[in-house]
């Protein structure tokens, strides 16, 4: 979904620059609390595992593609700013290493892409959590959910970008519903892959889940006795 | 070491999906891509600036075996990334509010909360 050049006018372009900058620097403050001693590579690993994910284009319906975009998933895992900023670092490595969405369009597209889905996917996530087992299988259905409506809401956000500065004149009406349509599929498999991704760390190290890391089964207050202390199996 | 386990087991994983599967991605349109050729808007779009860069739009110039490139391309972008955000997040971690310490120390210091709460 990284919008090209083009597409959004310039004045548009340009607050939509300041809009992602505010975002990112609230971020920046939020991630500081995050980010625990030892972090850093595995905050570094988040990002470059979204860039990965977001090269596999998988198909869904009618000749279109979709891939991750990752913001539910880095929140999960790291937190929800330093998630969004995994995502931003992402992006920002694809404009400027290979060309992919435009210079001008950073401002929109870490908008809808990186600001976006953690806003919504994370906090979803979470409410989500407190009507969930408390269980490896509940976090997965947790973020499966949480994954797949960020993938909508940053494709309406777009669009809404693209109502005050488009640079064609088409109807809002139609786009908002093709874009959401689509994006409601490419959300399906953000879900999949956010849930199997969660699952997976969660099985090896469920107390490096940032978002779960509240939540984790006590062993101690467990009818079935614990083997030994500090090691959660999922 | 289970925490080495872990980053070094999702790094391997990263640079296979990076390197290996990337090479069969769909080719398809995007959502976006597609939505915006359909309804006329893809024509307003502008030539990259960097389009002329050695990896623009994940190949290698000069490398024509087009799977080899984009795993080149992709295991390229993972390094950068990974390199990249883990120096943004220790500078983040380093430039922390420490109320007991001046900033700008190298030495990083405590956690102001403690990692793990048990209650």
């Amino acid at each position: 979904m990284h919008a090209p050049d083009g597409f959004i006018d310039g004045p548009t372009s340009l607050a939509m620059g300041a809009v992602a900058a505010a975002g990112l620097a609230v971020c920046v403050r939020g991630a500081r609390a995050e980010l625990d001693e030892r972090a850093a590579p595995r905050a570094g690993l988040a990002a470059a595992f979204v860039f990965a994910a977001q090269m596999i284009n998988f198909p869904v319906a009618g000749g279109t593609s979709g891939h991750l975009l990752g913001g539910t998933l880095a929140a999960i895992l790291v937190g929800p700013y330093t998630g969004a900023l995994c995502v931003a670092v992402v992006l920002i490595v694809q404009a400027l290493l290979f060309a992919d969405g435009g210079l001008t369009a950073l401002g929109t597209n870490i908008t809808t892409m990186a600001l976006i889905t953690t806003l919504v996917g994370y906090p979803l996530f979470r409410q989500l959590l407190r009507v969930l087992p408390r269980t490896r299988g509940g976090a997965a259905v947790g973020a499966f959910i949480a994954a797949l409506v960020s993938v909508p809401c940053s494709a309406l956000a777009f669009v809404a970008v693209y109502a005050v500065g488009g640079t064609a004149p088409i109807p809002i009406g139609t786009f908002l519903t093709a874009m959401g349509a689509v994006h409601v599929l490419i959300g399906i498999g953000e879900g999949v892959i956010t849930a199997l991704t969660v699952s997976a760390v969660l099985a090896v190290r469920p107390d490096l889940v940032y978002g779960v890391r509240d939540r984790l089964p006590v062993p101690e207050l467990r009818i079935r006795p614990a083997p030994a202390p500090g090691h959660g199996e999922g | 070491m289970r925490k080495g386990r872990l980053f070094l087991g999702g790094l391997l994983v990263t640079l296979v999906v990076a390197g290996l599967i990337s090479g069969f991605a769909s080719a398809a349109p995007d959502g976006l891509e597609k939505v915006t050729a359909d309804k006329g808007v893809e024509e307003q779009a502008k030539p990259h600036d960097l389009d002329d860069s050695p990896f623009a739009d994940y190949g290698v110039a000069g490398l024509t075996g087009e799977r080899l490139a984009t795993g080149i391309a992709g295991v390229t972008g993972v390094l950068v990334t990974l390199a990249a955000g883990t120096l943004l997040f220790t500078v983040l971690r380093r430039r922390s509010p420490q109320p007991a310490q001046p900033p700008g120390e190298g030495q990083p210091a405590q956690a102001a909360d403690p990692p793990r709460e048990e209650d």
